[in-house]
């Protein structure tokens, strides 16, 4: 079993080694990024799609809660908010907050 | 648990490589600068050099691709279908310039990992501390008997990989006759994008059910069922088409001839005017080429935190070519992209990348003109299990409707101009 060593124990010594915590904001930067295929370049939509850029942090935290609790009716969001945290839709409503509109 | 030195020195492996070559170990612009080298400009590669070039201002990237332009698979069934035109899934690689991205026109045709060179027909060599190969598919044309003589005759299309094939097909649509035989076959899984097939079945019936009535859809699928959606396509082809599209699941075509345009199966022989056969697919040659395909296999094996291959150091593969549970979609092409953007730009700074990414995939089908439905799911990594677990709540739609129609459009517009601007 010593062989097989969880990539989160990994990542944990690889911080403890280089003494960065880089891996949260990396993490964010990432997931936040893979938003922006369906929702447009820089949180930019070009369409009937709704932008991400410059939208309230506290608005978009809100919004994904809601939509994962099935408060807010949605097409697709449900699907989406359902696999993300409530400490990830701060990161990125965070993030999102301070793309330019 | 203890760490013996073999794991710990597979885990930071690639950090002391950095070290060895002298690469960045901070991020400011004016540090040590770093050469990512990505080979194929789809919606994987494309994505890749942008967001190594958004997050890392040290890292120098070279992108190669052969094609003058990027041409969609996504929409292109709509092509086929007379919605659009080869125009409309046809973009230029102009506006990746803005991030200081190389564009090299070339195929490369031998890759060294020992020395981290790729070579190019044109006969460059370009060296990389990190390379990233997203190939797409190779269509597997030898498993299907005929196949070659008939696609080069013109008369069989697998219209798989987007671009001239689209445009035949959608003549060879065109030139039918009402009351004719469209025939459709299906690979086995894993294809690029699942529901792709029905699609494409779903919006030929749309032309012909307006331009040529009496016509036919003849389904030859390998698997046992419809993979992908199949509620949403059960409901158009029985409410919209209904009576048009025979569907005969566990058929796969063994043959193909050209000059009698048949489609042989182990059961029958059977004639059409219009031959799409879509044969099985592996990773891209270029994997085989870096020997980062897995042996005696199709797809090639990664870590999933970074997509660099399990068989060869410092080479990542993204997109369709990766062995995993994720779809093959042009989607989650982009999505590993950025995940493999994000670990090349702290592996290059010498911090350890995300262990713990997530990806998501959206795709949206047509079943109409005017109507489409979704798939939609989140993975996250499960480093216990070494894959991307599928999160709750993730499916599809069991029907389609006018809202969906707008947000595919939406989305198609959105994807490109994120990977290409």
């Amino acid at each position: 079993m010593y062989k097989k060593i969880p990539l989160a124990i990994a990542s944990f010594v690889g911080l403890a080694l280089s003494g960065l915590a880089g891996a949260a904001d990396i993490h964010t930067k990432s997931i936040s990024a893979t938003c922006l295929s369906c929702h447009g370049p820089g949180g930019k939509s070009l369409g009937a799609i709704p932008s991400l850029a410059g939208l309230e942090k506290d608005y978009f935290v809100k919004a994904m809660k809601d939509f994962k609790s099935g408060a807010r009716p949605s097409t697709i969001m449900k699907r989406h908010a359902s696999g993300y945290t409530d400490a990830e839709f701060e990161a990125m409503g965070a993030y999102f907050a301070g793309l330019k509109k | 648990m203890t760490l013996n030195r073999r794991d710990f020195l597979k885990i930071s492996g690639a950090g002391a490589a950095i070290t060895l070559t002298g690469c960045a170990t901070t991020q400011s612009a004016s540090g040590p600068r770093a050469h990512v080298v990505v080979v194929g400009a789809g919606f994987g590669g494309a994505t890749c050099a942008k967001y190594l070039r958004t997050w890392g201002p040290n890292i120098d990237v070279t992108l190669i691709e052969p094609n003058d332009k990027f041409i969609s698979c996504p929409i292109s069934n709509w092509v086929i279908g007379g919605l659009r035109n080869m125009n409309d899934i046809t973009h230029g690689y102009d506006k990746l310039s803005k991030y200081g991205i190389k564009m090299v026109k070339d195929s490369v045709i031998a890759i060294d990992p020992g020395k981290r060179t790729v070579k190019t027909r044109g006969g460059s060599t370009i060296g990389y501390d990190r390379l990233v190969l997203a190939p797409g598919i190779d269509v597997m044309t030898d498993s299907i008997k005929g196949y070659k003589e008939a696609e080069s005759a013109g008369k069989v299309t697998h219209a798989w990989k987007a671009g001239a094939q689209t445009a035949l097909l959608r003549k060879q649509l065109e030139a039918m006759p009402d009351g004719g035989t469209f025939l459709m076959a299906i690979p086995g899984t894993p294809y690029r994008c699942p529901p792709g097939p029905y699609e494409r079945i779903s919006l030929v019936a749309n032309y012909l059910s307006q331009a040529k009535p009496k016509s036919k859809i003849l389904v030859l699928d390998s698997n046992a069922d419809i993979v992908s959606k199949k509620p949403l396509f059960m409901d158009a082809w029985t409410t919209k088409y209904a009576g048009m599209i025979e569907y005969r699941p566990a058929n796969a075509v063994q043959a193909v001839d050209g000059s009698k345009m048949t489609a042989s199966t182990e059961f029958d022989e059977i004639k059409a005017d219009v031959l799409n056969v879509v044969p099985r697919q592996r990773s891209g040659d270029l994997c085989a080429l870096a020997g980062v395909r897995d042996p005696n296999a199709n797809w090639c094996t990664v870590n999933f935190a970074t997509f660099e291959s399990a068989h060869v150091p410092n080479v990542h593969v993204i997109g369709d070519s990766v062995q995993s549970g994720l779809p093959k979609s042009g989607h989650m092409a982009t999505n590993m992209a950025k995940v493999c953007a994000a670990a090349i730009v702290e592996l290059m700074a010498g911090r350890q990348p995300d262990a713990m990414p997530v990806v998501a995939n959206t795709c949206y089908s047509a079943t109409s003109g005017t109507t489409s439905g979704y798939v939609a799911n989140v993975y996250r990594f499960d480093a216990a299990k070494k894959e991307y677990v599928n999160q709750p709540e993730g499916g599809a739609t069991p029907k389609g409707d006018a809202a969906n129609f707008v947000f595919n459009e939406s989305w198609a517009k959105n994807i490109w101009a994120d990977v290409l601007s």
